[in-house]
């Protein structure tokens, strides 16, 4: 029998889990791959916004920031313990994303795009500025997750960024599985339908409106767990997390590795993330070079690094 | 009772009207033509019917229920589904994903349960594949189920949209110009799909500019012109009306050209 493409996708995600470390020159490399997978985790929300449902979000670094800044003060202000603060992120960025997503997914193309944006701007306004509660610019410390300590009481010993390596990763592979369940399931289809027509999606009896609405409350939670993680692994946060920047790093990762497919997700993930750190040899240059390879994969490659090669070398996408 | 009640239907786009007092009827099993020339107000009279656009005057009554502006999707889940004339089709999805996406009401799909991929959504997945794929077959386009929607030929994309549409069960069936910009074989291949499809007892409305199959076919035809109903009648009738001919081959010659 073949292997399903969700099942590759996974059966790829885990080799790759399992296989880097043991190419790691440094333990400097568990701390880039780490980064890696909670960047692609975030990207894997994009991915079912704008590469399944067709729905751009220039904004979603507002809810990484949600996410960092819930593992910082829930701890602190409503003694939650760090995991249940990661949920309660989540949960928040779920109702702000439902809320802010009946009005703003009425737009479509570029008004979406700035009204988005709006949203990611606005998070990071108040966080930069209610220092009472964030302390501002300077940004917050995270109180730990406490995984290193649960795990020598079961005595096994990981060096920090090894642990960081393998919690964010499994996460991911998780956050993968998910989308990719969902994208050949009645609701994937949906989403999908509504992105290439809206209409013929409505005549159908989708209700276009409701699902777009989950579409971005689901990736909304993505992108807050990526930033608890991100939050928790660094064990400091600012408000550039949720920053205007961010937002277009991930929309660009997603886009650039092919934004219809989860795998294309985590390369672009890969390519974006690792990338800067592999061009530091060539120093001034680094920025240059970065950006003409991404102008290259998306005059080349249309569709994206991952599909367009998959086109190529076997005439089809999955 | 009649499965489709459209009474003085109108609608203008800017000072013109596109649509003006439009009724008539559609009865269960029947097929119902609307014809007209270029510039008739068919699309758009269908559009209404199918909650696109919200009419500015009348009513449109679906099993005696009164219908008039709800939104689509509602109207869908009440068996009215329809085809366009400018194909509607999902071209990234594959042949047999877009007839099964036809199948939304009846999944009516639980997001935590896509998710998790639970028994429940894998088995919803497994019975629409197969009605899909019967569907695939009905029109023709078992082998290309595995395809991308968008590299198959027009006459293939017009029967998509055909099986996409029955996917959805309707007991009222819009086909605005199935066989548009088809070739010969095409048309009839359409023509033979749309007997079937009325066989099986579900309600057409029909808009087409192919006069032999709108003749072959209609239980009764709606003319109109310049967004007025002119005629209404069986084929026979409608056929011999002199304003009927007269809209169609202009009452001067070369009116018609520019519409």
């Amino acid at each position: 029998m073949r292997l399903s493409p969700k099942h590759a996708t996974l059966l790829l995600l885990l080799a790759i889990l399992a296989l880097a470390p043991l190419v790691f020159p440094s333990s400097f490399y568990y701390r880039v791959f780490a980064l890696i997978y909670v960047n692609a985790l975030a990207v894997t929300g994009l991915v079912i916004l704008l590469g399944f449902a067709g729905q751009v979000s220039l904004g979603h670094a507002g809810f990484v920031g949600i996410g960092a800044y819930a593992s910082a003060l829930a701890p602190m202000h409503l003694g939650l313990p760090p995991l249940l603060a990661l949920v309660f992120g989540a949960l928040l960025s779920a109702l702000v994303a439902f809320v802010i997503g009946r009005p703003i997914l009425r737009l479509k193309g570029y008004t979406l795009a700035i009204a988005t944006l709006g949203f990611g701007i606005l998070v990071s306004m108040v966080l930069r500025n209610e220092a009472w509660l964030t302390g501002g610019p300077d940004g917050v410390a995270v109180p730990a997750l406490g995984l290193k300590d649960g795990l020598k009481g079961l005595g096994l010993k990981l060096k920090t960024s090894e642990l960081w390596y393998w919690t964010s990763g499994i996460v991911l592979l998780f956050g993968a599985w998910l989308a990719l369940n969902l994208q050949h399931s009645p609701s994937g289809r949906a989403l999908r339908a509504l992105h290439d027509s809206e209409v013929a999606a409505k005549t159908l009896g989708v209700d276009v409106a409701r699902f777009k609405l989950k579409a971005f409350v689901v990736s909304a939670v993505y992108a807050s767990i990526s930033g608890s993680l991100l939050a928790l692994m660094n064990g400091f946060v600012t408000p550039e997390v949720a920053g205007f920047l961010h937002s277009i790093e991930l929309v660009t990762m997603a886009v650039l590795g092919g934004a219809g497919s989860v795998i294309g997700g985590f390369f672009g993930s890969v390519l974006l993330t690792a990338l800067p750190q592999a061009l530091t040899f060539f120093q001034e240059y680094k920025h240059l070079l970065l950006g003409l390879i991404m102008m290259l994969v998306m005059i080349f490659m249309t569709e994206g690094l991952v599909p367009s090669l998959q086109r190529r070398l076997f005439g089809r996408t999955s | 009772m009649s499965l489709l009640t459209v009474s003085d239907l109108a609608i203008g786009f800017g000072g013109i009207r596109a649509v003006d007092g439009v009724s008539f009827a559609v009865q269960e099993g029947e097929i119902v033509s609307v014809i007209g020339p270029n510039g008739a107000g068919k699309t758009t009279l269908f559009n209404m019917i199918s909650g696109l656009y919200t009419p500015d005057q009348g009513s449109v009554e679906l099993a005696g229920q009164q219908v008039t502006a709800m939104a689509p999707h509602r109207l869908a889940a009440r068996g009215l589904s329809r085809t366009f004339q400018n194909l509607q089709i999902f071209p990234q999805l594959t042949v047999l994903e877009n007839v099964m996406t036809g199948r939304h009401l009846q999944e009516k799909p639980s997001l935590f349960a896509d998710l998790l991929s639970l028994p429940s959504s894998r088995r919803k997945t497994r019975e629409t594949e197969a009605t899909a794929r019967l569907l695939l077959d009905k029109v023709g386009l078992g082998q290309a189920a595995a395809l991308e929607a968008g590299t198959l030929s027009y006459g293939g994309l017009k029967r998509l949209e055909i099986a996409r549409a029955l996917a959805a069960k309707p007991r009222l069936l819009l086909l605005d110009e199935p066989a548009a910009g088809c070739n010969a074989v095409e048309t009839e291949e359409i023509d033979a799909l749309i007997v079937a499809v009325a066989g099986e007892g579900i309600s057409i409305l029909l808009v087409e500019h192919d006069m032999k199959l709108v003749m072959k076919i209609s239980s009764h035809i709606v003319v109109l012109d310049q967004g007025c109903k002119i005629a209404e009648g069986k084929p026979a009738e409608v056929s011999r009306n002199p304003k009927v001919i007269a809209a169609y081959l202009g009452s001067e010659a070369g009116d018609d050209a520019a519409a």
